[in-house]
Protein backbone atom coordinates (compact mmCIF):
# COMPACT_ATOMS: atom_id res chain seq x y z
CA UNK A 1 0.00 0.00 0.00
CA UNK A 2 1.63 3.05 -1.16
CA UNK A 3 0.96 5.57 1.99
CA UNK A 4 0.74 9.21 1.05
CA UNK A 5 0.13 10.28 4.77
CA UNK A 6 3.55 12.43 5.67
CA UNK A 7 5.40 10.35 8.15
CA UNK A 8 8.06 11.57 10.69
CA UNK A 9 11.09 12.21 8.64
CA UNK A 10 8.96 14.75 6.39
CA UNK A 11 7.25 15.79 9.00
CA UNK A 12 10.49 17.62 10.38
CA UNK A 13 10.76 20.73 8.54
CA UNK A 14 7.15 21.65 10.53
CA UNK A 15 9.14 20.90 13.96
CA UNK A 16 11.86 23.32 12.51
CA UNK A 17 8.96 25.98 11.74
CA UNK A 18 7.38 25.68 15.03
CA UNK A 19 10.03 24.16 17.57
CA UNK A 20 8.33 25.48 20.87
CA UNK A 21 4.93 24.40 20.13
CA UNK A 22 4.61 21.76 17.70
CA UNK A 23 5.50 17.74 19.04
CA UNK A 24 5.74 14.67 16.35
CA UNK A 25 3.93 11.38 17.38
CA UNK A 26 5.45 8.95 14.92
CA UNK A 27 5.17 5.90 17.22
CA UNK A 28 1.69 5.05 16.19
CA UNK A 29 0.73 3.11 12.77
CA UNK A 30 -0.07 6.44 11.18
CA UNK A 31 2.31 9.96 12.63
CA UNK A 32 0.63 13.11 13.63
CA UNK A 33 1.78 16.58 14.60
CA UNK A 34 0.69 17.31 18.13
CA UNK A 35 -0.41 20.70 18.88
CA UNK A 36 -2.51 22.97 21.73
CA UNK A 37 -4.88 25.41 21.19
CA UNK A 38 -3.61 28.38 21.22
CA UNK A 39 -0.86 28.08 18.31
CA UNK A 40 -3.70 26.07 15.80
CA UNK A 41 -4.15 28.80 13.52
CA UNK A 42 -0.32 30.12 12.66
CA UNK A 43 -0.45 26.25 11.83
CA UNK A 44 -3.44 25.63 10.12
CA UNK A 45 -2.50 28.74 8.11
CA UNK A 46 1.13 27.43 7.03
CA UNK A 47 -0.93 23.79 6.36
CA UNK A 48 -2.82 25.52 4.34
CA UNK A 49 -0.98 28.45 2.11
CA UNK A 50 2.05 26.81 2.74
CA UNK A 51 4.11 26.10 -0.55
CA UNK A 52 5.49 22.98 0.68
CA UNK A 53 1.91 21.63 2.09
CA UNK A 54 -0.79 23.12 0.05
CA UNK A 55 -3.15 21.29 1.92
CA UNK A 56 -6.85 22.27 0.47
CA UNK A 57 -9.17 19.71 1.22
CA UNK A 58 -10.27 18.91 5.22
CA UNK A 59 -11.05 15.10 4.70
CA UNK A 60 -11.95 14.38 8.24
CA UNK A 61 -12.54 16.68 11.68
CA UNK A 62 -13.13 14.58 14.69
CA UNK A 63 -12.58 14.73 18.31
CA UNK A 64 -11.29 11.65 21.08
CA UNK A 65 -11.87 11.45 24.37
CA UNK A 66 -9.22 10.38 26.28
CA UNK A 67 -10.51 10.90 29.88
CA UNK A 68 -7.56 13.76 31.03
CA UNK A 69 -7.45 15.44 27.90
CA UNK A 70 -9.16 16.05 24.53
CA UNK A 71 -7.71 15.16 21.20
CA UNK A 72 -8.92 16.81 18.16
CA UNK A 73 -8.23 15.37 15.41
CA UNK A 74 -7.68 16.53 11.54
CA UNK A 75 -6.99 15.05 8.35
CA UNK A 76 -6.17 16.88 6.01
CA UNK A 77 -5.11 15.87 2.11
CA UNK A 78 -3.23 18.41 -0.35
CA UNK A 79 -4.66 16.92 -3.94
CA UNK A 80 -1.84 19.28 -5.82
CA UNK A 81 0.79 17.27 -3.88
CA UNK A 82 -0.63 13.72 -3.59
CA UNK A 83 0.04 13.73 0.53
CA UNK A 84 -1.91 13.88 3.74
CA UNK A 85 -0.88 15.06 7.28
CA UNK A 86 -2.68 14.15 10.45
CA UNK A 87 -2.81 16.97 12.75
CA UNK A 88 -3.84 16.51 16.53
CA UNK A 89 -4.77 19.16 19.21
CA UNK A 90 -4.54 18.14 22.61
CA UNK A 91 -6.85 19.97 24.91
CA UNK A 92 -6.44 19.33 28.82
CA UNK A 93 -9.82 19.55 31.02
CA UNK A 94 -13.41 18.96 31.23
CA UNK A 95 -14.07 21.58 29.28
CA UNK A 96 -12.15 21.90 25.83
CA UNK A 97 -12.14 24.88 23.87
CA UNK A 98 -10.31 24.70 20.21
CA UNK A 99 -10.34 27.28 17.35
CA UNK A 100 -12.63 26.84 14.86
CA UNK A 101 -10.79 26.00 11.16
CA UNK A 102 -13.66 27.09 9.13
CA UNK A 103 -11.50 29.69 8.14
CA UNK A 104 -9.81 27.59 5.91
CA UNK A 105 -11.86 24.89 5.18
CA UNK A 106 -16.05 23.97 5.36
CA UNK A 107 -15.67 22.33 8.51
CA UNK A 108 -19.39 23.86 9.37
CA UNK A 109 -21.16 20.34 10.04
CA UNK A 110 -17.77 18.49 11.32
CA UNK A 111 -17.09 21.26 14.13
CA UNK A 112 -20.95 21.30 14.86
CA UNK A 113 -20.79 17.26 15.43
CA UNK A 114 -17.73 17.09 17.41
CA UNK A 115 -19.44 20.08 19.56
CA UNK A 116 -22.76 17.80 19.56
CA UNK A 117 -21.35 14.89 20.79
CA UNK A 118 -18.41 15.34 22.35
CA UNK A 119 -19.19 18.96 24.00
CA UNK A 120 -15.70 20.69 22.68
CA UNK A 121 -16.19 24.25 21.83
CA UNK A 122 -15.05 25.80 18.40
CA UNK A 123 -14.27 29.78 18.70
CA UNK A 124 -14.95 31.62 15.83
CA UNK A 125 -17.55 28.74 14.19
CA UNK A 126 -20.23 31.28 14.21
CA UNK A 127 -23.29 28.94 14.01
CA UNK A 128 -21.76 26.15 17.00
CA UNK A 129 -25.48 24.12 17.18
CA UNK A 130 -26.10 20.98 18.08
CA UNK A 131 -26.37 18.96 14.65
CA UNK A 132 -27.87 15.19 15.73
CA UNK A 133 -28.70 15.30 18.94
CA UNK A 134 -32.22 17.64 19.70
CA UNK A 135 -31.95 21.17 20.50
CA UNK A 136 -32.85 20.75 23.96
CA UNK A 137 -30.61 18.07 25.04
CA UNK A 138 -28.05 18.14 27.66
CA UNK A 139 -25.00 15.99 27.71
CA UNK A 140 -22.35 14.77 25.17
CA UNK A 141 -23.17 11.06 24.50
CA UNK A 142 -19.44 10.22 22.85
CA UNK A 143 -17.82 11.09 25.85
CA UNK A 144 -16.20 8.33 27.81
CA UNK A 145 -18.16 9.42 30.87
CA UNK A 146 -21.49 9.51 29.64
CA UNK A 147 -24.26 7.47 31.11
CA UNK A 148 -26.58 6.12 28.89
CA UNK A 149 -30.16 6.58 30.23
CA UNK A 150 -32.07 3.31 31.21
CA UNK A 151 -34.22 1.76 28.89
CA UNK A 152 -37.76 2.43 29.09
CA UNK A 153 -39.98 -0.14 31.44
CA UNK A 154 -41.29 -3.03 30.92
CA UNK A 155 -45.17 -3.31 30.73
CA UNK B 1 -51.10 47.87 1.23
CA UNK B 2 -50.90 44.91 2.74
CA UNK B 3 -46.98 44.15 3.00
CA UNK B 4 -45.41 41.29 2.09
CA UNK B 5 -43.40 38.84 4.17
CA UNK B 6 -41.27 35.48 4.52
CA UNK B 7 -43.04 32.44 5.82
CA UNK B 8 -41.66 29.17 6.51
CA UNK B 9 -42.27 25.46 5.18
CA UNK B 10 -41.35 22.39 6.83
CA UNK B 11 -40.40 19.77 4.06
CA UNK B 12 -39.95 16.57 5.74
CA UNK B 13 -39.33 14.48 7.87
CA UNK B 14 -42.21 12.81 6.25
CA UNK B 15 -41.83 13.86 2.38
CA UNK B 16 -41.52 11.64 -0.13
CA UNK B 17 -38.42 13.68 -1.99
CA UNK B 18 -36.48 13.86 1.32
CA UNK B 19 -35.81 9.66 0.62
CA UNK B 20 -35.99 9.58 4.60
CA UNK B 21 -35.98 11.19 7.94
CA UNK B 22 -34.60 14.26 6.85
CA UNK B 23 -36.16 17.56 7.42
CA UNK B 24 -35.49 21.10 5.52
CA UNK B 25 -36.68 24.68 6.46
CA UNK B 26 -37.78 26.32 4.16
CA UNK B 27 -37.93 30.48 4.23
CA UNK B 28 -40.27 31.37 1.35
CA UNK B 29 -40.62 34.69 0.16
CA UNK B 30 -43.64 33.51 -2.36
CA UNK B 31 -42.23 30.33 -3.74
CA UNK B 32 -38.82 31.82 -3.87
CA UNK B 33 -36.48 29.99 -1.26
CA UNK B 34 -34.63 32.61 0.78
CA UNK B 35 -32.98 30.11 3.23
CA UNK B 36 -32.32 26.28 3.06
CA UNK B 37 -31.97 24.90 6.51
CA UNK B 38 -31.57 21.14 6.75
CA UNK B 39 -32.44 19.66 10.07
CA UNK B 40 -31.04 16.06 10.66
CA UNK B 41 -31.02 13.56 13.55
CA UNK B 42 -33.89 11.65 13.19
CA UNK B 43 -32.17 8.54 12.51
CA UNK B 44 -29.27 8.98 14.42
CA UNK B 45 -28.76 5.99 16.53
CA UNK B 46 -25.32 6.91 18.61
CA UNK B 47 -23.22 3.63 16.00
CA UNK B 48 -20.05 5.63 16.95
CA UNK B 49 -20.81 5.11 20.11
CA UNK B 50 -22.30 1.40 20.35
CA UNK B 51 -19.10 0.37 18.45
CA UNK B 52 -16.98 0.90 21.74
CA UNK B 53 -18.72 -1.86 23.37
CA UNK B 54 -18.46 -4.60 20.26
CA UNK B 55 -16.14 -5.88 19.25
CA UNK B 56 -13.99 -5.03 15.81
CA UNK B 57 -15.65 -7.81 13.68
CA UNK B 58 -18.92 -7.29 15.32
CA UNK B 59 -18.89 -3.93 13.93
CA UNK B 60 -19.19 -4.75 10.62
CA UNK B 61 -22.78 -5.21 10.43
CA UNK B 62 -23.10 -1.84 12.21
CA UNK B 63 -21.52 -0.29 8.64
CA UNK B 64 -23.97 -2.25 6.97
CA UNK B 65 -26.68 0.19 8.49
CA UNK B 66 -24.67 3.52 7.75
CA UNK B 67 -25.01 3.88 3.57
CA UNK B 68 -27.29 0.79 3.28
CA UNK B 69 -27.97 1.23 -0.56
CA UNK B 70 -24.51 0.59 -0.78
CA UNK B 71 -23.22 -1.47 2.46
CA UNK B 72 -20.51 -3.23 0.46
CA UNK B 73 -18.49 -0.04 0.02
CA UNK B 74 -18.92 0.34 3.87
CA UNK B 75 -17.66 -2.90 4.76
CA UNK B 76 -14.75 -2.26 2.64
CA UNK B 77 -14.19 0.61 4.11
CA UNK B 78 -14.19 -0.34 7.61
CA UNK B 79 -12.32 -3.59 6.98
CA UNK B 80 -9.68 -1.48 5.31
CA UNK B 81 -8.91 0.16 7.92
CA UNK B 82 -9.11 -2.23 10.70
CA UNK B 83 -6.24 -4.42 7.91
CA UNK B 84 -4.59 -1.04 7.97
CA UNK B 85 -4.10 -0.81 11.92
CA UNK B 86 -2.90 -4.58 12.16
CA UNK B 87 -1.03 -4.63 8.85
CA UNK B 88 -2.98 -7.84 7.45
CA UNK B 89 -2.37 -8.65 4.05
CA UNK B 90 -5.47 -9.69 2.05
CA UNK B 91 -5.87 -12.71 -0.70
CA UNK B 92 -5.79 -11.54 -4.32
CA UNK B 93 -8.71 -13.24 -4.71
CA UNK B 94 -10.46 -11.65 -2.09
CA UNK B 95 -8.83 -8.47 -3.26
CA UNK B 96 -10.92 -8.97 -6.82
CA UNK B 97 -14.19 -10.10 -5.09
CA UNK B 98 -14.25 -7.02 -2.99
CA UNK B 99 -13.46 -5.17 -5.86
CA UNK B 100 -16.29 -6.65 -8.15
CA UNK B 101 -18.83 -6.54 -5.22
CA UNK B 102 -17.92 -2.60 -4.03
CA UNK B 103 -18.25 -1.61 -7.88
CA UNK B 104 -21.40 -3.38 -8.92
CA UNK B 105 -22.98 -1.68 -5.10
CA UNK B 106 -21.66 1.36 -6.32
CA UNK B 107 -23.96 0.37 -10.10
CA UNK B 108 -26.94 -0.52 -7.58
CA UNK B 109 -26.47 2.77 -5.66
CA UNK B 110 -26.20 4.92 -8.89
CA UNK B 111 -29.36 2.92 -10.40
CA UNK B 112 -31.67 4.05 -7.21
CA UNK B 113 -30.66 7.63 -7.35
CA UNK B 114 -31.81 7.59 -10.75
CA UNK B 115 -34.79 6.35 -10.05
CA UNK B 116 -35.50 8.23 -7.33
CA UNK B 117 -34.44 11.06 -9.42
CA UNK B 118 -36.67 10.32 -11.69
CA UNK B 119 -39.92 9.68 -9.79
CA UNK B 120 -39.20 13.02 -8.11
CA UNK B 121 -39.33 14.75 -11.16
CA UNK B 122 -42.96 12.77 -12.16
CA UNK B 123 -41.21 10.07 -14.19
CA UNK B 124 -42.99 6.85 -12.81
CA UNK B 125 -41.46 4.60 -16.25
CA UNK B 126 -38.09 5.15 -15.33
CA UNK B 127 -37.92 4.40 -11.90
CA UNK B 128 -39.28 1.65 -12.59
CA UNK B 129 -36.82 0.25 -15.06
CA UNK B 130 -34.42 1.14 -12.70
CA UNK B 131 -35.55 -0.83 -9.25
CA UNK B 132 -36.47 -3.62 -12.25
CA UNK B 133 -32.76 -3.62 -13.30
CA UNK B 134 -31.14 -2.77 -9.67
CA UNK B 135 -33.14 -6.27 -8.70
CA UNK B 136 -30.53 -8.26 -11.10
CA UNK B 137 -27.46 -7.13 -8.31
CA UNK B 138 -29.07 -7.64 -5.42
CA UNK B 139 -29.81 -10.80 -6.70
CA UNK B 140 -26.00 -11.12 -7.35
CA UNK B 141 -25.41 -10.27 -3.58
CA UNK B 142 -27.68 -12.66 -2.19
CA UNK B 143 -26.16 -15.39 -4.00
CA UNK B 144 -22.92 -14.44 -2.36
CA UNK B 145 -23.93 -13.14 1.18
CA UNK B 146 -27.12 -14.46 1.87
CA UNK B 147 -28.44 -10.67 1.88
CA UNK B 148 -30.37 -8.05 -0.24
CA UNK B 149 -29.59 -4.81 1.58
CA UNK B 150 -27.16 -5.34 4.80
CA UNK B 151 -24.38 -7.77 3.23
CA UNK B 152 -21.83 -8.27 6.10
CA UNK B 153 -19.87 -10.12 3.33
CA UNK B 154 -16.34 -7.84 3.17
CA UNK B 155 -14.76 -9.19 6.40
CA UNK B 156 -11.69 -8.43 8.24
CA UNK B 157 -8.68 -10.02 5.92
CA UNK B 158 -11.20 -10.83 3.34
CA UNK B 159 -14.81 -11.95 1.98
CA UNK B 160 -16.85 -14.15 4.55
CA UNK B 161 -16.81 -16.90 1.67
CA UNK B 162 -16.15 -17.75 -1.92
CA UNK B 163 -18.40 -17.28 -4.68
CA UNK B 164 -20.30 -19.80 -5.80
CA UNK B 165 -19.68 -21.89 -8.62
CA UNK B 166 -22.86 -20.26 -10.71
CA UNK B 167 -21.85 -16.79 -9.93
CA UNK B 168 -19.50 -15.65 -12.36
CA UNK B 169 -21.89 -17.09 -15.19
CA UNK B 170 -24.68 -14.95 -13.68
CA UNK B 171 -22.29 -11.75 -13.19
CA UNK B 172 -21.38 -12.28 -16.43
CA UNK B 173 -25.24 -12.52 -17.90
CA UNK B 174 -25.99 -9.11 -15.88
CA UNK B 175 -22.41 -7.10 -17.49
CA UNK B 176 -23.79 -8.35 -21.02
CA UNK B 177 -26.91 -6.85 -20.79
CA UNK B 178 -25.57 -3.98 -19.19
CA UNK B 179 -25.32 -1.53 -22.89
CA UNK B 180 -28.90 -2.13 -23.78
CA UNK B 181 -30.00 -1.09 -20.25
CA UNK B 182 -27.96 1.87 -20.55
CA UNK B 183 -29.52 2.57 -24.05
CA UNK B 184 -33.03 2.39 -22.61
CA UNK B 185 -32.03 4.52 -20.03
CA UNK B 186 -30.89 7.24 -22.70
CA UNK B 187 -33.76 7.41 -24.33
CA UNK B 188 -36.24 7.18 -21.82
CA UNK B 189 -34.57 10.21 -18.96
CA UNK B 190 -31.31 11.65 -20.51
CA UNK B 191 -32.85 12.44 -23.63
CA UNK B 192 -35.99 13.54 -22.28
CA UNK B 193 -37.01 16.71 -23.10
CA UNK B 194 -38.63 17.42 -19.08
CA UNK B 195 -35.88 16.03 -17.57
CA UNK B 196 -33.41 18.25 -19.18
CA UNK B 197 -35.56 21.72 -18.67
CA UNK B 198 -36.11 20.89 -14.65
CA UNK B 199 -31.97 20.15 -14.22
CA UNK B 200 -30.17 22.38 -17.01
CA UNK B 201 -28.71 24.99 -15.37
CA UNK B 202 -30.27 25.02 -12.01
CA UNK B 203 -28.16 25.36 -9.07
CA UNK B 204 -25.17 25.71 -10.57
CA UNK B 205 -21.93 25.01 -8.85
CA UNK B 206 -18.30 26.02 -10.21
CA UNK B 207 -15.16 23.79 -8.98
CA UNK B 208 -14.18 26.30 -6.43
CA UNK B 209 -17.54 26.68 -4.60
CA UNK B 210 -18.04 23.09 -4.61
CA UNK B 211 -14.54 22.42 -3.07
CA UNK B 212 -15.67 25.35 -0.77
CA UNK B 213 -18.54 23.66 0.24
CA UNK B 214 -16.54 20.45 1.15
CA UNK B 215 -18.31 18.31 -1.19
CA UNK B 216 -16.42 15.27 -2.46
CA UNK B 217 -17.81 12.12 -4.59
CA UNK B 218 -19.82 12.57 -7.95
CA UNK B 219 -21.33 15.90 -6.84
CA UNK B 220 -17.69 17.66 -7.01
CA UNK B 221 -16.82 15.63 -10.02
CA UNK B 222 -20.20 17.17 -11.92
CA UNK B 223 -18.35 20.78 -11.38
CA UNK B 224 -15.47 19.51 -12.95
CA UNK B 225 -13.12 18.79 -10.25
CA UNK B 226 -10.73 15.73 -10.87
CA UNK B 227 -11.27 13.94 -7.35
CA UNK B 228 -11.36 10.08 -7.12
CA UNK B 229 -9.50 8.64 -4.26
CA UNK B 230 -9.91 5.45 -6.25
CA UNK B 231 -7.47 7.29 -8.34
CA UNK B 232 -5.51 9.74 -6.40
CA UNK B 233 -4.88 7.57 -3.53
CA UNK B 234 -5.67 3.93 -5.24
CA UNK B 235 -6.51 1.58 -2.27
CA UNK B 236 -6.80 -2.24 -2.65
CA UNK B 237 -6.16 -2.94 -5.88
CA UNK B 238 -7.90 -0.01 -7.94
CA UNK B 239 -4.17 1.08 -9.09
CA UNK B 240 -4.43 -2.08 -11.28
CA UNK B 241 -7.21 -1.13 -13.59
CA UNK B 242 -8.11 0.81 -16.71
CA UNK B 243 -10.81 3.09 -15.79
CA UNK B 244 -11.51 6.83 -16.12
CA UNK B 245 -13.50 9.52 -14.26
CA UNK B 246 -16.15 11.44 -15.71
CA UNK B 247 -16.55 14.70 -15.32
CA UNK B 248 -18.98 17.58 -15.75
CA UNK B 249 -18.42 20.42 -17.58
CA UNK B 250 -21.26 23.43 -16.16
CA UNK B 251 -21.53 21.71 -12.69
CA UNK B 252 -25.55 21.87 -13.05
CA UNK B 253 -27.71 19.41 -11.56
CA UNK B 254 -28.06 17.88 -15.30
CA UNK B 255 -24.27 16.86 -14.66
CA UNK B 256 -24.40 15.58 -11.28
CA UNK B 257 -27.51 13.26 -12.28
CA UNK B 258 -25.09 12.63 -15.94
CA UNK B 259 -21.21 11.77 -14.17
CA UNK B 260 -22.88 8.98 -11.93
CA UNK B 261 -25.11 7.52 -14.94
CA UNK B 262 -21.11 7.30 -16.93
CA UNK B 263 -19.91 6.31 -13.43
CA UNK B 264 -22.02 3.08 -13.83
CA UNK B 265 -20.43 2.37 -17.42
CA UNK B 266 -17.07 2.78 -15.84
CA UNK B 267 -18.03 0.52 -13.25
CA UNK B 268 -18.91 -2.03 -15.46
CA UNK B 269 -15.11 -1.85 -16.84
CA UNK B 270 -13.43 -2.29 -14.01
CA UNK B 271 -16.01 -5.13 -13.17
CA UNK B 272 -14.89 -6.99 -16.59
CA UNK B 273 -11.34 -6.22 -15.88
CA UNK B 274 -12.00 -8.25 -12.26
CA UNK B 275 -13.65 -10.98 -13.79
CA UNK B 276 -10.95 -11.32 -16.32
CA UNK B 277 -8.23 -11.62 -13.97
CA UNK B 278 -9.73 -13.51 -11.27
CA UNK B 279 -7.42 -15.30 -9.89
CA UNK B 280 -8.32 -18.54 -7.70
CA UNK B 281 -7.06 -19.19 -4.08
CA UNK B 282 -8.09 -18.33 -0.27
CA UNK B 283 -10.53 -15.86 0.11
CA UNK B 284 -9.21 -15.28 3.96
CA UNK B 285 -6.00 -14.36 5.43
CA UNK B 286 -4.50 -15.69 8.66
CA UNK B 287 -6.30 -13.92 11.27
CA UNK B 288 -6.39 -14.27 14.68
CA UNK B 289 -9.37 -15.83 16.36
CA UNK B 290 -9.41 -12.73 18.57
CA UNK B 291 -9.25 -9.44 16.72
CA UNK B 292 -6.94 -7.50 18.85
CA UNK B 293 -5.13 -4.86 16.82
CA UNK B 294 -1.82 -2.68 18.12
CA UNK B 295 -2.59 -0.07 20.39
CA UNK B 296 -3.18 3.55 17.96
CA UNK B 297 -5.16 5.06 16.01
CA UNK B 298 -5.45 4.74 11.59
CA UNK B 299 -7.62 6.76 9.00
CA UNK B 300 -8.25 5.23 5.83
CA UNK B 301 -10.95 6.42 3.33
CA UNK B 302 -12.56 5.10 -0.04
CA UNK B 303 -14.26 6.23 -2.60
CA UNK B 304 -18.35 5.28 -2.19
CA UNK B 305 -20.91 5.70 -4.43
CA UNK B 306 -21.40 9.16 -2.43
CA UNK B 307 -18.21 10.40 -1.82
CA UNK B 308 -15.15 10.06 0.44
CA UNK B 309 -15.74 7.19 2.78
CA UNK B 310 -13.34 7.67 5.82
CA UNK B 311 -13.29 5.47 9.15
CA UNK B 312 -10.65 6.99 12.02
CA UNK B 313 -10.36 4.08 14.53
CA UNK B 314 -8.50 4.34 18.06
CA UNK B 315 -7.27 1.33 19.46
CA UNK B 316 -6.20 1.02 23.17
CA UNK B 317 -4.99 -2.59 22.18
CA UNK B 318 -8.35 -4.12 23.40
CA UNK B 319 -10.33 -6.07 21.45
CA UNK B 320 -13.05 -3.55 21.32
CA UNK B 321 -12.15 -0.27 19.41
CA UNK B 322 -11.55 2.59 21.77
CA UNK B 323 -13.10 5.16 19.08
CA UNK B 324 -14.40 4.95 15.54
CA UNK B 325 -15.24 7.50 13.49
CA UNK B 326 -17.27 7.76 10.65
CA UNK B 327 -16.49 10.49 7.96
CA UNK B 328 -20.04 10.04 6.25
CA UNK B 329 -19.97 11.59 2.81
CA UNK B 330 -23.63 12.54 2.60
CA UNK B 331 -23.67 14.51 5.98
CA UNK B 332 -21.11 16.92 4.60
CA UNK B 333 -22.41 17.12 1.20
CA UNK B 334 -25.54 18.45 2.72
CA UNK B 335 -23.73 21.40 3.50
CA UNK B 336 -24.60 22.65 -0.27
CA UNK B 337 -28.16 22.88 0.37
CA UNK B 338 -28.45 25.79 1.55
CA UNK B 339 -26.05 27.63 -0.69
CA UNK B 340 -27.54 26.26 -3.59
CA UNK B 341 -31.09 26.38 -2.87
CA UNK B 342 -31.07 30.06 -2.49
CA UNK B 343 -33.21 32.14 -5.26
CA UNK B 344 -34.75 28.73 -6.44
CA UNK B 345 -38.15 27.86 -6.71
CA UNK B 346 -40.01 25.01 -4.25
CA UNK B 347 -39.89 22.33 -6.98
CA UNK B 348 -36.05 22.77 -7.95
CA UNK B 349 -35.58 22.40 -4.04
CA UNK B 350 -36.88 18.75 -4.87
CA UNK B 351 -34.79 18.55 -7.95
CA UNK B 352 -31.84 19.72 -5.77
CA UNK B 353 -32.85 17.15 -3.07
CA UNK B 354 -32.98 14.44 -5.93
CA UNK B 355 -29.23 14.99 -7.09
CA UNK B 356 -27.72 15.17 -4.08
CA UNK B 357 -29.26 12.28 -3.19
CA UNK B 358 -28.59 12.10 0.90
CA UNK B 359 -28.51 8.75 2.51
CA UNK B 360 -29.93 9.26 5.97
CA UNK B 361 -28.51 6.14 7.70
CA UNK B 362 -24.93 7.65 6.65
CA UNK B 363 -26.20 11.20 7.35
CA UNK B 364 -27.05 10.76 10.83
CA UNK B 365 -24.94 7.76 11.75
Amino acid sequence: MNDQWLDGERLQPLQLKFPEQLEIAADGAQAAVVIAPPALPALMEELRYGADWQFSMLSNLTAVDYKTYFMVVYHLYSPALRQGIVVKCRCEGENPIVPSVTHWWPAEFQEREVYDLLGVFFTGHGDLRRILMPDDYSGHPLRKDFQAPARAEKR
Amino acid sequence: MPKAQTYILNMGPQHPSTHGVLQVVLELDGEKIIKAVPQMGYLHRGIEKLAESRTYPQFIPYTDRLDYVSAMGNNLGYCQTVEKLMQIEVPERAQYLRVIMAELNRIASHLLFMSSLAIDLGATTAMIYGFRDREDILDLFDMVSGARLTYNYIRIGGVMADVPADFVPALQKFIDKFPAMMAEYENILMGNEILQARLKNIAVLSGEQALALGLTGPLLRASGVDYDIRKIEPYGIYDRFDFSVPLGKTGDNFDRYAVRMQEMTESVRIIQQAMEQLPAGEVMAKVPRMIKPPAGDVYHRIENSRGELGYYIVSDGTPKPYRVHVRRPSFINLQMLDKVCRGLMIADAVAVLAVLDPLMGEVDC
